[in-house]
């Protein structure tokens, strides 16, 4: 099982996100380079946060043009493991892979906190070893988090429980107070039709070692270990 | 040269005949902008560097003190922390967004100029009060440009400080703090050595932009402060986190000679102190260097401000290298000149010399003055307290004091910076110092800015000292043991004889309180001439203490843990109202005399809460500042994790309003378990530091009873809305 941690120019969750893969989790990790063809044979190629290119345009809008993407993207269409968190997620927007937007983050500024997710599906490779309705406390940190779809994909994200993480406080309710960003219903992660490509706005490597004040991020990714052992055994 | 000239460009005639003197020739216009520049309060320290002379600076941790881009202390398994505060004050308040943003820029390239990677950001914030909308939209700038630019570029910002007064108003203070880590053994120095060794430029291109910043930093403001909003620089975090990655990827090679960044005075300060430390020349060709605009003049290219820049002396084998590397992260890096023999700095422009000057001149032989001193005349009409009444309802008072801004939450400014990128981040903002654990070791680093202006004002030697002492009992309470300081001193115009005796005083105390903690002062910076339209500023001396935990597993946080858990006050309670922010508060005063310091007593402190803190004999620790006893309860109670409340007994015989709401220096409320307290008191009376058990954690109030009469009953949950809302409330839009 082999982990590709992309860096763009102006990521800045690169090297958290790596640390977490291979020093807490002891997976073997690489760093895939923009500029690159070459996605090194990778099992799981992750999207970290930050401000890809400076970001001064739309959030992601220059990412999904590098060299590198064409082949993230043709990889996806193949079935491979994608994830992308917080600047991963809103670069997975503006490449089509994930369907919506982001805006600006209701009050207008950028928020850096520990939030509350709910689990909404437990049923696919990122989140097969959490239960549904469990509750992950995961900081998040980003400007442009508030989750948009037209009406009819929204409906079709519901109609195909591809919600995967909604906004709730410390209990599970899902509530207006508790959706920081104002995400159209509470929307923190989703994932695409075929099951390989998920986005979400809360940093999950933040939260990975008790030290930090939460393990609760590791689920996602030992899902995916998980998810890969159990792929394996399929083909066997 | 015209005497308008000379004096246009901030040089007194005397200085100008020095010039003359030193070049052995009449410079020209571009020779004049360069000393200019170089002699100038922000770059030469020519007021304050005999004073500064007198902190110490040698020590057991120190690699690198004063003189260099930052200090640097050894922190043990091959690892050093290179740190340093700068001041963005005049440039914060003319555009405080980029002023702000540019002041993280800046500091963060003095940190990774040494070969260190930035680990974390904490910024001391001054501003006028929050009931008056410029203040509010400053504030609000400020904090967004700290933001913009320290989000982008991944560095988090894990702490800091702020305080509102009107003295403020029309002079922002905005003191930036950078910490970084480096492998002991590949630290770098600005040198530029070995004859023939090319000189690079790399980063973003050069512009108009900032051009006489560091003159206008050592300028008074008036009524045309406006007209300097060109001065300020624009940041750019996305150029600046390339050239961090590209920089530290030479740096882990042996490419390189010397590097230094281009901050204050841009390609000037930089070819010559790189030349005046390695005792080199440089021969420099403006033509070489990349313009973002045409037609610029020579004058224009070697003052320009823009960010993001560095200087880089490459070995001359080594230079392919070096420019692939800056390549990959898309960056120029053009070969500007070379270093010569001789001392000189010689510079072409379209064919033409256009400079040629000694670099000792420009960087070693700024005058310096002892400019005359003269106590203030305020200080005798300050020092009395008229007579004060005590309330009949400590409540209400409580209740406005912990909503004072400077007291009350700051959430709504760190919840907008970024302050766990780098996943270090042990304690989140709002605890006594910030505690980021080390990758890979069990030890750990905490850090703390403090500065209380109101002390300094009334008293500038004890403010010094007050600043040092509870910057180290911050550090004391998480369980840091300190090792290091920097210090940025906001002081108005030192041509003014009552502000450099201030500043003197002020230099004094924070010299004699560093060395009774045997801290050394590692580097920093001055800010005078924070005037505006002839009113100075209260003198704002800052620390920034960075300490060393042993084991991050025993570090201590400030909130109250469990019900039934022993509240007990380390140090004693004295009849001290002076200085209060309950008498800003309530009465308008800023008046009395500040709190008393003991040195010894205050370290003896620091020792007892460093050993229970080592022997785990502590559930929470949080020390006693602004706002008093009654202040330091209720934010131990909000820090909790289910903020229970406290039942509090004292016995002094003191005035209830001191008691509750008096600043005593030298004091730390800890709680124990039932278990512990016992052997917490005891060590105390072993290390002969009066150690009294105050009360209990638990119910749902906060109350005191002072000889067994109750002078404060508040709950919890009221406590905590005031506390909480009184900031966010003043930017809420009003229907």
């Amino acid at each position: 099982m082999k982990f590709g941690v992309v860096m763009f120019p102006g990521s800045n969750c690169d090297r958290d996100t790596f640390h977490v893969l291979k020093d807490v989790l002891g997976r073997d990790t690489v760093f895939l380079w923009h500029k690159d063809h070459d996605l090194r044979g990778v099992d799981t190629v992750v999207l970290p946060g930050g401000f890809s290119y400076g970001d001064y345009l739309r959030s992601g809008a220059i990412a999904r043009f590098s060299p590198l993407m064409q082949e993230v993207r043709a990889f996806a269409h193949r079935g491979g493991h994608v994830l992308g968190i917080c600047n991963g997620f809103q670069i997975l927007l503006e490449l089509g892979l994930l369907p919506g937007a982001m805006l600006r983050n209701k009050g207008l500024k950028f928020l850096c906190e520990f939030v509350h997710i709910r689990v909404e599906n437990a049923r696919t490779d990122f989140t097969r070893a959490a239960t549904k309705g469990r509750v992950l406390r995961i900081p998040i940190a980003h400007f442009d988090g508030n989750y948009y779809a037209p009406e009819g994909v929204y409906a079709g994200l519901l109609r195909t429980n591809r919600v995967v993480f909604r906004y709730s406080d410390a209990d599970g309710r899902i509530a207006a107070d508790a959706n920081v960003n104002g995400s159209m219903g509470s929307i923190a992660g989703i994932i695409n039709d075929g099951g390989n490509v998920l986005g979400l706005m809360p940093h999950p490597e933040r939260a990975s070692e008790s030290l930090l004040g939460s393990e609760d991020g590791r689920v996602i990714f030992e899902s995916l270990i998980a998810s890969r052992i159990a792929g394996k055994r399929l083909k066997k | 040269m015209d005497d308008k000239i000379i004096k246009d460009h901030g040089l007194t005639p005397g200085e100008y005949g020095d010039i003359v003197r030193l070049i052995g020739k009449q410079p020209n216009l571009t020779e004049l902008g360069i000393f200019s520049v170089m002699w100038s309060e922000h770059c030469g320290y020519k007021s304050s560097r005999v004073y500064l002379k007198g902190l110490p600076t040698k020590g057991k941790h120190v690699i690198q003190g004063p003189g260099e881009n930052a200090g640097i202390l050894d922190i043990g398994d091959g690892l050093a922390v290179v740190f340093k505060i700068e001041s963005h004050n005049h440039p914060s308040f003319i555009e405080p967004y980029q002023g702000a943003a540019t002041g993280v820029g800046g500091i963060l390239r003095d940190i990774f100029t040494m070969g260190a990677r930035p680990i974390a950001v904490m910024d001391s914030l001054r501003f006028g009060p929050l009931d008056d909308p410029l203040n509010r939209s400053v504030m609000e700038g400020v904090v967004s440009g700290i933001a913009g630019y320290g989000n982008s570029i991944g560095i988090p910002t894990v702490g800091g400080e702020i305080q509102f007064d009107p003295g403020y108003s029309l002079n922002p203070l905005v003191n930036v703090f950078a910490l970084g880590l480096a492998e002991k053994d590949r630290i770098f120095y600005a040198r530029a050595e070995g004859a023939g060794n090319p000189v690079l430029y790399v980063g973003a291109k050069t512009g108009r932009d900032g051009i006489h910043g560091a003159t206008m930093a050592s300028a008074e403001f008036g009524k045309d402060t406006e007209h300097k909003r060109p001065n300020v620089q624009v940041g750019d975090p996305f150029k600046e986190k390339l050239l961090l990655e590209a920089c530290l990827e030479v740096m882990a090679t042996d490419m390189i000679v010397g590097i230094q960044d281009m901050g204050a005075a841009g390609l000037t300060c930089s070819t010559t102190e790189m030349a005046a430390k390695a005792g080199s020349g440089m021969d420099v060709d403006l033509d070489l260097v990349p313009q973002r605009e045409e037609g610029m003049t020579p004058y224009e290219i070697l003052l320009s401000e823009s960010q993001e820049r560095m200087l880089i002396c490459a070995k001359k084998d080594r230079v392919k290298e070096v420019q692939a590397i800056f390549a990959r992260w898309d960056l120029d890096a053009v070969i500007i000149g070379h270093v010569t023999d001789g001392g000189r700095l010689k510079v072409r422009f379209k064919g033409a010399e256009v400079v040629d000057i000694p670099v000792d001149a420009v960087v070693n032989l700024c005058p310096t003055y002892r400019r005359p001193v003269k106590a203030p005349a305020y200080l005798r009409k300050v020092a009395k307290l008229p007579e004060i009444p005590v309330p009949d309802d400590f409540g209400a008072a409580f209740l406005e004091v912990i909503a004072s801004p400077s007291v009350a939450d700051k959430e709504w400014i760190f919840r907008q910076y970024d302050h766990m990128i780098q996943i270090n981040t042990a304690f989140l903002p709002g605890a006594d110092a910030a505690v980021l654990r080390i990758k890979g070791s069990r030890r750990a680093l905490a850090m703390t800015l403090d500065g209380n202006s109101l002390y300094a004002y009334l008293d500038p030697r004890a403010g010094g000292k007050i600043a040092v002492a509870e910057a180290c009992r911050n550090l004391a309470c998480v369980g840091a043991r300190p090792i290091g300081v920097t210090n940025c001193l906001n002081f108005g115009n030192p041509e003014k004889p009552e502000v450099m005796w201030q500043f003197k005083e002020a230099v004094a105390g924070l010299s004699e309180a560093c060395e009774a903690f045997e801290i050394p002062v590692t580097g920093g910076n001055v800010s005078l001439y924070n005037d505006t339209e002839g009113a100075s500023i209260h003198p704002t001396p800052v620390l920034g203490v960075v300490g060393l935990i042993e084991d991050i597993g025993k570090a201590v946080r400030p909130g109250f843990r469990s019900n039934g858990d022993v509240v007990i006050l380390l140090g004693e309670n004295r009849d001290e109202l002076g200085g209060s922010e309950y008498l800003k508060v309530m009465f308008g005063l800023q008046q009395g005399v500040p709190p008393a310091i003991d040195l010894a007593r205050e370290r003896a402190v620091h020792e007892l809460c460093l050993e229970a803190a080592g022997l785990g004999l502590l559930r929470s620790a949080h020390d006693i500042s602004d706002g008093g006893l009654a202040v330091c309860l209720a934010e131990s109670a909000f820090l909790g994790d289910r903020k229970p409340g406290c039942s509090i007994d004292l016995g002094d015989r003191i005035r209830p309003d001191a008691l509750l709401f008096g600043e005593t220096q030298s004091r730390i409320v800890v709680t124990a378990s039932p278990r512990r307290a016992a052997g917490l008191l005891s060590l105390a009376k072993k290390r002969k530091v009066r150690a009294s058990r105050i009360g209990r954690v638990g119910g749902a109030d906060i109350v005191v009873r002072v000889r067994r009469r109750e002078v404060l009953r508040v709950p919890v949950a009221t406590a905590f809305k005031s506390w909480k809302e009184s900031i966010p409330s003043r930017y809420k839009i009003k229907g």
